[in-house]
């Protein structure tokens, strides 16, 4: 298995979100990062009665399609997500797993009946995508509202926090890494 | 608090439960998982829980059956109840809080409402946890007193304490009993970076070998009979503190082994429990044992003594610094004229040089108790040496009681005066095991005079 982070888009999702993000995981992260051809449309997962997708189908999905040479593996997504618990989620991740999933939906600003703001969209998704990516190496919650780990709950949350960790994550971070005898 | 805080999740739809319990472990709780309201009474009975997440609408045993059951005399959880209901019904979530659910939430929920949710309930439980800590603490301080002493010998100890305190180090007080070793303990924690934090006392040579293991690292419910509930132990309550180990020269074989334990692994479990639970506490020990001896005769491990050795201090008798004791007469004559209401009194000459001349076997606890005494009983303007017990005059042989168990009661009671009530202390200088001094105090329903 090499230090390599997969980002796969799940749906159509705009080429440059995805370069950008793969650019903050090498140089956030210290993880080579590469960008795989697209899945399809998660239709699979779709609910009708919540006219949302379920997260943990599409994430069943990701883990079966892994490939075998890659270290960790990101779903990014269009669709809109929930857990059957909750109204929605933002993404999803398995804890010290390998595999991850994001949903761009609600990181639109237009979700929110605001104006379009590119750079914003793209903040949000690198703050979200590393957030379950720390997740996937163990990390839980911080309780700093500026760490990248602090729990978003709402668009809010991801808007205050930088997009890093902060210098206790970023520790607990690298020594999970080291700790994979990679 | 250094243990994660653990959540029980009840619903019969495994989804729901599945994605709950996700969504919680990002948080960093242990979560655990029951399919009906059988199960989540089972798993209550077996450990303890933080918060239990109980859905109302379950098939066999409802929500609100499980609740009432959660709540009765069968589980009596500490656990706060929020129920959740796929119906905003009002009538049953209004039900749910009259039998003591904390809150009710509406499925599927709202991310941020479950959140916060969640972290009102640990909030509102580490508030409890704090007000009984913070009620220690004044407590200590009520009976937290200076430490006196012009002498070579104390103003080392004061030397000692200052320097010792900052340090996290292990320190072993030694001294004669009635010499001050809580108060040097107390002055250790209050001038270290822990003063904020709790205080905890053990007088080891107080109680029973079973109770102390209990009392030193608490029990989960169910432990042993008669344990209803989890209760902290020592160890748990001085969390970041200090732990004060009082009579430790006292302590069994058994209970010096797990005291090893927590000192070299700093971790301890709580008596019948699975997790292990880290000892973020200074530890402080004392004795007025010659713990050497006990060494030798095998009723002390050495080990142990190196452990807690790191640090010694030795607070001499008085009898071995004499010219503290006017000073120390003079202070508790202040006191506890201040405390019954009383003009400050004055000391005889003559008084005081018997004061000085006397032997002091039960040290400076035995010379508070005797200014104590002559303050109530001498009616002058100063104490003089009629004031004091030891002033010559034998004691009326009609004031000797006539039965042989009178006898042994006053005895008894005497001895445990002297010795402020050291059960290990008593129990050897009255040649007795402390079963058997346990036994007549229970008989003759002794109580502590002085406190």
């Amino acid at each position: 298995m090499s230090a390599c982070v997969t980002i796969c888009p799940v749906g159509p999702v705009n080429q440059e979100i995805l370069a950008h993000l793969a650019r903050h995981i090498r140089t956030r992260c210290g993880l080579e990062c590469r960008i795989s051809p697209e899945m399809e449309n998660p239709r699979y997962a779709y609910n009708e009665t919540r006219h949302q997708y379920d997260s943990k189908v599409i994430l069943k999905h990701l883990i079966r399609c892994c490939p075998h040479d890659t270290l960790r593996f990101i779903g990014v997504t269009p669709v809109d997500l929930y857990v059957p618990i909750l109204k929605y989620v933002f993404g999803l991740a398995q804890i010290e797993g390998q595999c991850a999933l994001i949903s761009l939906h609600r990181l639109h600003p237009r979700f929110y009946d605001q104006p379009p703001d590119h750079d914003l969209l793209v903040e949000r998704v690198k703050k979200t995508a590393v957030h379950e990516l720390g997740h996937t190496f163990g990390l839980t919650h911080c309780r700093d509202r500026r760490c990248i780990m602090y729990s978003s709950t709402r668009i809010e949350d991801t808007d205050h926090k930088q997009s890093l960790f902060c210098p206790t994550c970023f520790e607990l971070f690298k020594w999970h890494l080291e700790h994979l005898s990679v | 608090m250094a243990k994660k805080p653990r959540i029980l999740v009840v619903d019969d739809e495994a989804p729901m439960r599945e994605s709950l319990k996700d969504w919680l472990m990002e948080d960093g709780y242990e979560v655990g998982l029951a399919g009906s309201g059988k199960e989540a009474i089972v798993m209550s009975l077996e450990r303890t829980w933080e918060v239990i997440l109980l859905d109302l609408k379950m098939p066999g045993m409802d929500g609100l059956e499980t609740l009432k059951r959660l709540k009765g005399e069968d589980v009596k959880t500490d656990a706060e109840i929020l129920v959740m209901t796929a119906y905003a019904s009002i009538d049953t979530a209004v039900q749910a809080m009259k039998e003591g659910a904390f809150d009710y939430l509406v499925k599927p929920f709202d991310p941020d409402e479950i959140e916060m949710q969640i972290k009102r309930i640990i909030a509102h439980k580490d508030l409890i946890q704090q007000n009984i800590l913070l009620r220690q603490k004044l407590e200590e301080k009520t009976q937290c007193d200076e430490i006196i002493g012009k002498s070579d010998a104390m103003q080392e100890i004061f030397e000692l304490i200052s320097r010792v305190a900052p340090a996290d180090s292990t320190v072993l007080i030694t001294g004669e009993s009635g010499t001050g070793k809580e108060l040097v303990a107390q002055a250790i924690h209050g001038n270290s970076q822990r003063c904020y934090m709790p205080f905890i006392a053990v007088n080891c040579g107080a109680l029973p070998d079973s109770l102390l293991e209990s009392e030193l690292f608490g029990y989960e419910k169910g432990a042993f009979t008669g344990a209803e509930h989890t209760k902290k132990g020592r160890f748990e309550m001085a969390d970041k503190g200090t732990l004060f180990l009082d009579e430790i020269g006292d302590v069994s074989l058994k209970t010096q082994v797990d005291l090893l334990r927590v000192l070299q692994e700093r971790k301890f479990r709580r008596l019948g429990g699975q997790d292990e639970i880290e000892a973020d506490v200074r530890i402080l020990a004392a004795t007025n044992r010659d713990l050497k001896e006990a060494i030798r005769e095998n009723q002390f491990r050495e080990d142990l003594y190196y452990r807690l050795n790191v640090i010694h201090i030795h607070i001499p008798p008085l009898r071995e610094r004499k010219e503290d004791i006017p000073l120390l007469a003079r202070t508790f004559i202040r006191r506890y004229c201040l405390e019954m209401n009383k003009e400050p009194l004055k000391i005889s000459d003559p008084a005081l040089k018997l004061l000085t001349d006397y032997n002091w076997p039960g040290n400076v606890r035995e010379l508070e108790n005797i200014i104590e005494r002559a303050l109530v009983i001498g009616g002058g303007k100063e104490i003089v040496s009629d004031d004091l017990p030891f002033s010559g005059k034998e004691p009326e042989p009609e004031s000797y009681p006539k039965s042989l168990k009178m006898m042994e009661k006053v005895h008894i009671e005497r001895i445990l005066e002297e010795t402020g009530w050291n059960i290990s202390r008593a129990a050897r200088e009255l040649d007795i095991d402390r079963q058997t001094l346990y036994n007549k105090i229970e008989k003759y329903k002794l109580k502590r005079k002085s406190s």
